[in-house]
């Protein structure tokens, strides 16, 4: 019977949902939450520079002591000015021309993402039932007080982070010790999972909302298909394009399961505590997230590929072949002959590897363009796409508050993204736009949801 | 109510504003992000060296669409959603082109902020106060309209008026004039065609 299977899907579904949300946490985790731009190479001092600053110093600090210095000049120049003998008017036009270049760069995905997952949300009823909830937030919502409900959801809340932070320090751990084999079988265990598991469940669902039947055999081919092709992409070598979708893709799977299975108020609740870790693990000098960056950086390696979603890629002509054996088993999986991102400036954008290349890297030649992507971690997509499927999701099936969390996303992605051009290193993504899509999303709920409906039902204009 | 009422309120209501969007704003993403961060590149000043209007026309433009779609959007897309749903119209004695009245005045509202929004600019540019309260007063009487006004074609007919208006007040505002429009009718001044786009 129908709900039996139901039932026994959802049941196994939740069972597995919990090995998997232990391994969707850590992959959740690492990178999840930092935005950052392909590095752009640096002259020496600048670097010296930045070492200093990373002693302690807070940046807020080393502004005030520029400033103090060249105050009359524009607030921009605290930044290293690049190549020297650049006029600092160019230098600042570069440096918001690429800005808003990777704003158009991301803003596609993340709309895409949320698309998908609003779509899935308005059309699926699977995704909006409740069933049980996960093992990271034990505590129930159905209680008689709302006090009562408010703790619990802070309890939830408090245990869902201790469980992230603590997956975050071990994955930390795990690539300062160089642990890559343990490392890389933990994401494709999870790659696994989403792409073959949470996929099943999804389509299942899908074609029992339209009510279209499909035989086993052509479901096997298609879920075997999908799978395989997301696993060789993502791990492995392939087309830019389907890279970008099935990160994509993977990241709307994902976000469906917490906007299923975490209840309402703890949702909020997670999603604020979510954005002030991600400012303290990315921002601080010992944050885990931080300190993941910039051991990356000090080995010239990527940071796990398969959990950043990254909007260009360029290679170089004058680089020397990579070492294989200095990258360890995380192997950059692109390959040179991939096409590079259109330029739409019609520069002409020289190849580079992916890998950021030091100064005095054997064989390397500066190009004078530098045509760089920026990166942003599939945590950041997953956690805006739980915005705003949860603002889809809940009560009144109002579009207003959907369009309103979801222009506030896009408007403090575009400020993180600015704010990325300028200081030109690793940001979180997070804080602004969640701050932003709470706000808008309470203020509209409450305040313009009642009133646009009034206006709306009686064709009042204003 | 049937997918064509729901696609046809949809394509009256939203199709001009996203043929602007898709036609001239899209395709110069990185110029309008420039104008409205307000750092004029070097780029732009190769174009009009010195000369700030043009690129405030453009502005006003792109502001006043936006706030148009975004007006637009938040009064119509629910009334979208219910017509995909069950129901008949005018049930109890209400106007049975209830979807379609909407949908017309949604237009009219979203080409009024657009042409607003570059006469709004324009008196605020050159300091002159009164267009500021013209603008205010026309939108006042067309909000006014609807609130008041039961016979929704009155208003319908009323608001396509007073959008013409503005919208001949803002083309003449922003550099236009009888001779460049017959021009560009007539397609007979390529080189004109295209001297004005760049510089608008």
């Amino acid at each position: 019977m129908p709900e039996d299977r139901c039932g026994a899907g959802t049941f196994g579904g939740r069972v597995m949902l919990t090995f998997m949300a232990s391994d969707s946490e850590e992959e959740v985790c690492d990178e999840r939450t930092s935005l950052m731009s392909a590095e752009s190479p640096m002259p020496r001092s600048c670097q010296e520079g930045r070492q200093g600053l990373e002693n302690g110093e807070g940046a807020a600090q080393w502004r005030g002591q520029e400033s103090e210095e060249d105050h009359e000049e524009d607030p921009d120049r605290y930044v290293c000015s690049g190549v020297p003998g650049r006029p600092p008017g160019l230098e600042e036009e570069l440096t918001l021309k690429y800005g808003a270049k990777h704003v158009i760069m991301l803003f596609v995905p993340v709309t895409l993402c949320m698309i998908v997952v609003v779509a899935t949300i308005k059309s699926v009823r699977f995704y909006t039932e409740k069933n049980g909830q996960l093992i990271y937030t034990p505590f129930t919502e159905d209680t008689s007080s709302v006090g009562q409900r408010f703790l619990n959801s802070v309890l939830n809340t408090l245990i869902m982070i201790s469980v992230i932070v603590i997956m975050t320090i071990f994955l930390v751990v795990l690539y300062k010790y160089r642990c890559y084999k343990f490392i890389h079988g933990w994401l494709i265990m999870s790659s696994l999972m989403l792409l073959f598991l949470f996929t099943y469940i999804y389509l299942g669902e899908v074609l029992k909302t339209y009510n279209v039947a499909m035989d086993y055999p052509t479901l096997f081919l298609t879920v075997w298909n999908f799978g395989a092709v997301g696993m060789v992409c993502i791990h492995w070598k392939g087309p830019l394009v389907l890279q970008q979708a099935y990160l994509i893709m993977i990241s709307a799977l994902m976000a469906l399961v917490f906007i299923k299975y975490l209840p309402e108020w703890s949702a909020w609740v997670i999603l604020g505590a979510i954005s002030v870790y991600d400012l303290v693990a990315v921002l601080c000098p010992k944050g885990p997230l931080r300190m993941l960056v910039e051991t990356a950086q000090e080995r010239n390696e990527p940071i796990f590929p398969a959990l950043i979603y990254s909007s260009a890629m360029v290679w170089t002509v004058g680089m020397a072949k990579l070492d294989p054996s200095s990258q360890g088993a995380l192997q950059l999986p692109y390959d040179p002959e991939m096409e590079d991102s259109c330029d739409s400036l019609g520069e002409p954008s020289y190849p580079e590897v992916f890998a950021p290349p030091l100064p005095g890297y054997p064989g390397e030649e500066l190009e004078e363009e530098e045509e760089r992507g920026v990166k942003l971690g599939l945590g950041d997509f997953i956690f805006y796409s739980v915005l705003v499927g949860k603002a889809a999701a809940t009560g009144s099936g109002d579009w207003n508050t959907t369009l309103a969390c979801f222009v506030a996303i896009l408007i403090g992605l575009c400020l993180t993204l600015l704010l990325l051009a300028v200081f030109k290193k690793a940001l979180p993504a997070l804080p602004i736009s969640i701050t932003f899509g709470l706000i808008f999303y309470f203020s509209t709920d409450n305040l313009v949801r009642p009133f646009m409906d009034t206006l709306a039902s009686h064709q009042l204009y204003i | 109510m049937t997918a064509a009422v729901f696609f046809g309120c949809a394509f009256v209501a939203f199709g001009p504003a996203l043929a602007l969007y898709i036609f001239t704003i899209a395709t110069e993403p990185l110029r309008i992000i420039f104008l409205i961060i307000g750092k004029s590149s070097e780029g732009l000043k190769s174009i009009n060296p010195g000369e700030k209007a043009p690129s405030m026309r453009l502005l006003a433009y792109v502001s006043g669409l936006g706030f148009g779609i975004m007006s637009g959007v938040f009064s119509f897309v629910n009334t979208l959603s219910d017509s995909l749903g069950p129901g008949t119209v005018g049930i109890h004695g209400d106007p049975p082109q209830f979807f379609l009245n909407s949908a017309f005045m949604t237009l009219v509202i979203i080409l009024l902020h657009m042409f607003w929004g570059i006469v709004f600019f324009d008196g605020c540019e050159k300091k002159k106060w009164y267009t500021l309260l013209v603008v205010l007063l026309t939108h006042l009487l067309v909000s006014a309209l609807t609130f008041i006004s039961p016979y929704s074609g009155l208003n319908l007919v009323l608001a396509y008026i007073i959008l013409v208006l503005t919208g001949i007040w803002a083309f003449f505002v922003s550099g236009g004039s009888c001779q460049s429009l017959k021009l560009c009718l007539l397609c007979q001044d390529k080189d004109s065609l295209l001297f004005n786009q760049r510089s608008r």
